[in-house]
């Protein structure tokens, strides 16, 4: 192994070895659509091997242990804001097509379809945009929490650029008409394999580098970021056994059937909510946060307490996917429970992370990233407070199946995961490109107002919208039948699907916004000629 | 094994595992000893930030 990109050559070898076993693959396939994915990942494979031989011979891969590993950071919130304008532009289009089905429908492209459109929307949003999110700052977080460069030399880069091509194979195949129908986990057998390669490679990074920490306590953000990524592998590894029809066939079938099979995937399903969407954003938070308004975590107590009860609780909730099926009744009175039981940590942690603002209140005025988490923080709160509540099989029988739930999700993803990121992501730019500050303070005023007005939009009329179509659903003339028809309760949204859709489009004008501020950052010009960077190793704290 | 045994076992046992680790969990959070080191690592994120 040469020393100037440690285990440089290995992934080359491991990528052409690749690049040719898929190769064979395109060629001895029946399966057209096997092959078409089969050829993104030779294309992969080429464009891989000549990006790692250059960075090889051109020593921009040699170990620095002096330094902090920011590069994959810094690609990794390109990555993010990336995805995050093609992940919402999707979902205003999808929106577009719910509001105005004649105009926007095209029989001739079937790959203009919503039902192939929806998952590469909230694929793109969660796991594209939040998913690079996550692991740019959990890279991030763990290296100056630790005091230790990112482990694993080459590895790091193989975890961001693996996790892209998941990405593009994900979204390719969706659009090709590939998926086996498991919320939020369509990608079929060849791309969860992959996904779990690449997955493993980001815990081993992860817990090397906290294996070489040189600060004694594991901080709190980063017991968060574990638990996301260990529980991810767990959920991902499980729910997506299933036996391929062929090895050079695209389709698989589940290893579980029926109520098992439902049970199964909404275990997945409700914990990539709580360890995707919420552990992993609480990293986030219990850094950030503090970070940036300069003041401690409140109680750091009261994070412990926080993080060992969220892990323990979430894992429960799932089965209130499943009131009013097949599966037993004790198992969903059990998902409802500790659905209630959410509201304790969840609401703990709200109060944790608003709190960490005490003394630092008039930052909330001056300062709109600051401004920005805080509003991630309540959203969360807000939403966390929902769930539950729609948790209950009462409550369920009104909300489950309407427009309520998808508020609920959007509450959750626009006003927690995405506003945190972005405070997040406008406390990184500066910091990763030394920058004095952001390139305008005021462009951030613009997208927290756009973005909030949006999501607010959003949310009201699905609350509208969901409720009046569960009612509807469930009115009975005084003969007994149902009042309305499907398609009447279908069309009685019309006007909330438009103001969802204007909703939409403000909270991707707000993100499109911050793109172009965080441009002019990155051009703005340096800070000082980083005489930090070179500075010696300080004496551990 | 019948279904009513697995279940009062999932049921039953649940809870006192689950209220034992939260017991144990409050414990390690509370505990006087560990309250230095915990208001050290509340304050981890604003040490100064280069390698």
């Amino acid at each position: 192994m040469d020393r100037g990109s440690p285990g440089g050559s290995v992934l080359l070898v491991l990528t052409v070895l690749g690049g040719l076993l898929f190769a064979v693959a395109a060629a001895a396939t029946h399966d057209p659509l096997f092959r078409f994915q089969a050829y993104i990942f030779v294309a992969a494979a080429v464009l891989g091997g000549f990006a790692l031989t250059a960075a090889i011979s051109s020593g921009q891969l040699r170990d620095e242990p002096d330094k902090y590993m920011d590069g994959v950071v810094r690609a990794g919130v390109i990555a993010t804001m990336f995805w995050a304008a093609v992940g919402m532009l999707v979902g205003v289009f999808i929106a577009t097509q719910l509001s105005w089905p004649n105009l926007f429908y095209f029989p001739e492209a079937g790959w203009l379809n919503f039902g192939r459109l929806r998952p590469l929307h909230t694929s793109g949003v969660i796991f594209a945009f939040g998913g690079n999110a996550l692991i740019c700052t959990s890279f991030y977080v763990v290296q100056r929490t630790c005091r230790a460069r990112l482990f694993g030399g080459v590895m790091p880069w193989f975890v961001f650029w693996g996790y892209q091509l998941f990405i593009v194979l994900a979204a390719t195949g969706y659009l090709a008409g590939i998926t086996q129908s498991r919320e939020y986990a369509e990608p079929e057998w060849y791309v969860d394999l992959w996904l779990t390669i690449v997955w493993v490679a980001y815990l081993l990074v992860f817990l090397g580098t906290l294996w070489k920490r040189r600060e004694p306590h594991i901080y709190v953000a980063n017991w968060f970021y574990l638990a996301f990524i260990v529980t991810v592998a767990m959920l991902h590894i499980v729910n997506n056994l299933a036996v391929p029809v062929g090895l050079l066939n695209h389709h698989s079938y589940s290893l579980f059937a029926g109520v098992q099979d439902a049970l199964t995937q909404w275990w997945y399903g409700h914990n990539a909510v709580g360890f995707f969407l919420t552990a992993g954003f609480l990293g986030m938070m219990y850094y950030f946060v503090p970070k940036r308004v300069e003041r401690p975590v409140y109680s750091y107590r009261l994070s412990i307490v926080h993080f060992w009860s969220l892990i323990f609780i979430y894992i429960w909730a799932g089965p209130h996917h499943l009131h009013y099926t097949a599966l037993p009744q004790w198992a969903q009175t059990l998902g409802m429970t500790f659905s209630i039981m959410l509201w304790m940590p969840s609401w703990g942690g709200m109060i944790n992370g608003l709190m960490t603002l005490s003394g630092a209140w008039d930052k909330l005025r001056t300062d709109p990233v600051v401004r920005m988490m805080v509003v991630a923080i309540a959203f969360y709160g807000m939403s966390t407070f929902e769930g539950p509540v729609m948790a209950i099989r009462a409550v369920n029988a009104l909300s489950h199946y309407t427009d309520w739930t998808i508020g609920h999700v959007h509450s959750g993803a626009l006003g927690w995961v995405g506003f945190i990121s972005f405070g997040a992501i406008y406390c990184l730019v500066p910091w990763l490109w030394k920058k004095e500050a952001l390139f305008s303070n005021r462009l951030v005023e613009w997208h927290f107002w756009i973005s909030t007005t949006g999501i607010l939009l959003y949310i009201c009329a699905m609350w509208v919208s969901g409720i009046m179509e569960g009612l509807m659903w469930r009115e009975y003339t005084p003969q007994g039948f149902l009042a309305w028809s499907f398609i009447e309760t279908v069309s009685a949204k019309h006007v909330e699907n438009v103001i969802r859709m204007v909703g939409g489009l403000m909270y991707l004008s707000g993100v499109l916004v911050m793109i172009y501020n965080l441009w002019r950052t990155v051009r703005l010009p340096s800070a000082e000629p980083s005489v930090a960077l070179s500075a010696p190793l300080p004496a551990a704290a | 094994m019948t279904y009513e045994t697995v279940a009062r076992i999932a049921q039953q046992g649940g809870l006192i595992y689950f209220g034992l680790i939260f017991l144990v969990g409050i414990a390690y959070a509370l505990w006087p000893k560990n309250r230095e080191a915990f208001d050290r690592a509340a304050r981890l994120p604003l040490e100064e930030d280069d390698l």
